[in-house]
């Protein structure tokens, strides 16, 4: 019992017009309570779904999900979700979208402050605290989205392609601001990612995933230590390890497909 | 000024500027476009191009005596009251249930098929069954109107609730959001531009119906007035009741314009 997240055997399909699609055909992967584990595979594997499920927006057809043991039954501030399409209140400044949990929660208004704050200058987005999400850059909205999570303190974080549309330096500097929290807060992190390159760099282990029906293809072991630096993404076992990875995504025996 | 300013204060100030200069610049040409309406009016006018067209200075004479003898502003009134009755009890019955709809799929299906239907129907057709239903008081006028603002704003409120992101949902529900919080934090504000919309398409139609309703044995009225003057042939009370329609309409369009500018000012431009 002392994974923090489990899958076991998750199944989910989804009804089309004449057939049944197989999203998920019998999942099973453990996460360790403060690892940093990351998601890559072809676009429809179901990684989403995956990662939904955990944080409770979804339930499996079979099998089941655990948090802490427990199978998810719904959404709660113990798991905090980031989504690629930053999903900020548009209406609401940056303070108030990262008080917005915290008013859920009903955290007494001093401390609620406190965290806010906190959790804005974390990012960086101190002086953009009045600021409409309108008005920020891609970068800064996911900072803003991050804040958010972070404000209301969870013990997971369950993070879909969060830095998928943002510029390659933008995102380095995101990468290593969660990785530079991560050691600190220890979190649990299941990260979704694209970039074999991201996934290689942020996690202790990749899994890589096959689509059709969506499973787990390979776990690869990514065996760098912490804090990781610029001088390990340039190294030549960051190369190998990365190499590896790429051939398990982009070399998989193609499956039995139509299109 | 002989003084050197940094470069940048100097495109600061002159970002300062611009947008005053182009904000101005579309009312100058509005005011143009008017007067020249106007001039090429006198000019026909006066040629008599146009049979029985009154010239701007007749119109502004009549006018002037609407105004002294009151009738003007009666009519006015009683046709603002007819407008705004009928629009607002539109829109305060609309919106609820345009969300009701969106949020429910049950209320939606028994709902639906009537709107659908009563939208086909354009609300001055529902006038002779109004009056015949209604009588010929103040109640099958504002009835008409209520339903002419009513049908659009209720498909436009019903849209918003629909088109909310599923993402913020699903954002305000995995930081503990219970459906209640959302409908009031996530799906009202999200559909206020949706609604908005709606208020401005129902106001449009609500001075568009107040000119037929007032056909209904009305006693004053700015459509009343018009239709009076139409069987004498008094060409200019019918051209001041048409401007002070237009102006009543475009005055009360703006103000709703401006209301939209502040609440959904955080909306991104695409
Ligand atoms: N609500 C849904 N209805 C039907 N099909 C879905 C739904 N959600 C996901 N899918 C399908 O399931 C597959 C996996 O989706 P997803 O988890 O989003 O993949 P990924 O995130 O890996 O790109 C895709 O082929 C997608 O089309
Ligand atoms: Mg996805």
């Amino acid at each position: 019992m002392n994974s923090k997240i489990s899958f076991r055997d998750v199944v989910k399909t989804f009804p089309l017009k004449d057939a049944t699609f197989t999203a998920l055909g019998g999942v099973s992967l453990d996460i360790a309570d403060q690892e940093f584990v990351t998601v890559v595979g072809p676009s429809g594997c179901g990684k989403s779904t995956l990662m939904s499920m955990a944080a409770g927006l979804q339930e499996p057809d079979s099998g089941s999900v655990l948090v802490d043991g427990t199978p998810v039954s719904g959404p709660g501030p113990d798991r905090g979700v980031i989504f690629q399409q930053y999903a900020l209140f548009p209406w609401l400044t940056v303070r108030q979208n990262v008080e917005f949990g915290l008013k859920l929660a009903s955290v007494p208004a001093e401390e609620r402050r406190r965290r806010t704050e906190q959790a804005i200058g974390l990012v960086g987005l101190s002086d953009f605290a009045d600021a409409l999400p309108k008005t920020l850059s891609g970068g800064m909205k996911q900072r803003c989205a991050i804040a958010r999570a972070y404000a209301v303190d969870p013990q997971v974080l369950l993070m879909d392609e969060p830095f998928g549309a943002l510029d390659a330096l933008t995102r380095v500097q995101l990468q290593d601001q969660l990785l530079q929290t991560w050691s600190q807060d220890k979190r649990t992190v299941l990260f979704i990612t694209h970039d074999v390159d991201e996934a290689v760099y942020l996690a202790s282990r990749v899994v890589v995933m096959a689509a059709r029906p969506g499973r787990v293809h390979r776990v690869v072991d990514v065996e760098l230590p912490y804090p990781r630096t610029e001088e390990i993404r340039l190294s030549p076992e960051f190369r190998r390890i990365r190499n590896e990875v790429w051939t398990s995504v982009y070399h998989q025996e193609a499956p039995a497909q139509a299109a | 000024m002989a003084v050197i300013t940094p470069p940048e204060k100097t495109a600061a100030g002159q970002r300062q500027q611009q947008p005053r200069r182009s904000r101005r610049r579309p009312l100058v040409l509005n005011a143009v476009a008017l007067a020249a309406g106007v001039a090429l009016w006198a000019v026909v006018a006066a040629l008599g191009l146009v049979e029985n067209l009154p010239t701007p200075t007749a119109v502004a004479q009549k006018a002037g005596t609407m105004i002294a003898d009151g009738t003007l502003v009666s009519d006015t009134f009683a046709s603002l009251r007819r407008v705004l009755l009928g629009y607002a009890l539109g829109v305060v019955v609309a919106v609820p249930v345009g969300f009701l709809m969106g949020w429910y799929p049950t209320v939606r299906a028994l709902v639906e098929p009537y709107i659908q239907f009563f939208r086909t129907i354009p609300p001055l057709a529902m006038i002779p069954l109004a009056v015949v239903l209604l009588g010929i008081g103040e109640v099958p006028k504002i009835a008409v109107i209520f339903l002419a603002s009513f049908m659009a704003c209720v498909v436009s409120s019903f849209q918003g609730v629909i088109d909310v992101d599923k993402t913020l949902i699903n954002a305000a529900r995995v930081l503990g959001a219970s459906d209640r919080i959302i409908f009031a934090k996530v799906v009202i504000p999200a559909s206020t531009p949706f609604i908005l919309v709606g208020m401005r398409i129902g106001l449009g139609a609500s001075w568009a119906t107040v000119v037929a309703a007032e056909l209904i044995g009305a006693q004053e009225g700015l459509g009343y007035r018009m239709q009076k003057a139409s069987t004498w042939f008094e060409m200019d009370t019918i051209f001041v009741s048409l401007i002070t329609i237009g102006v009543l309409g475009l005055v009360m369009d703006r103000l709703l314009l401006l209301a939209e500018r502040r609440l959904t000012g955080w909306q991104e431009r695409r």
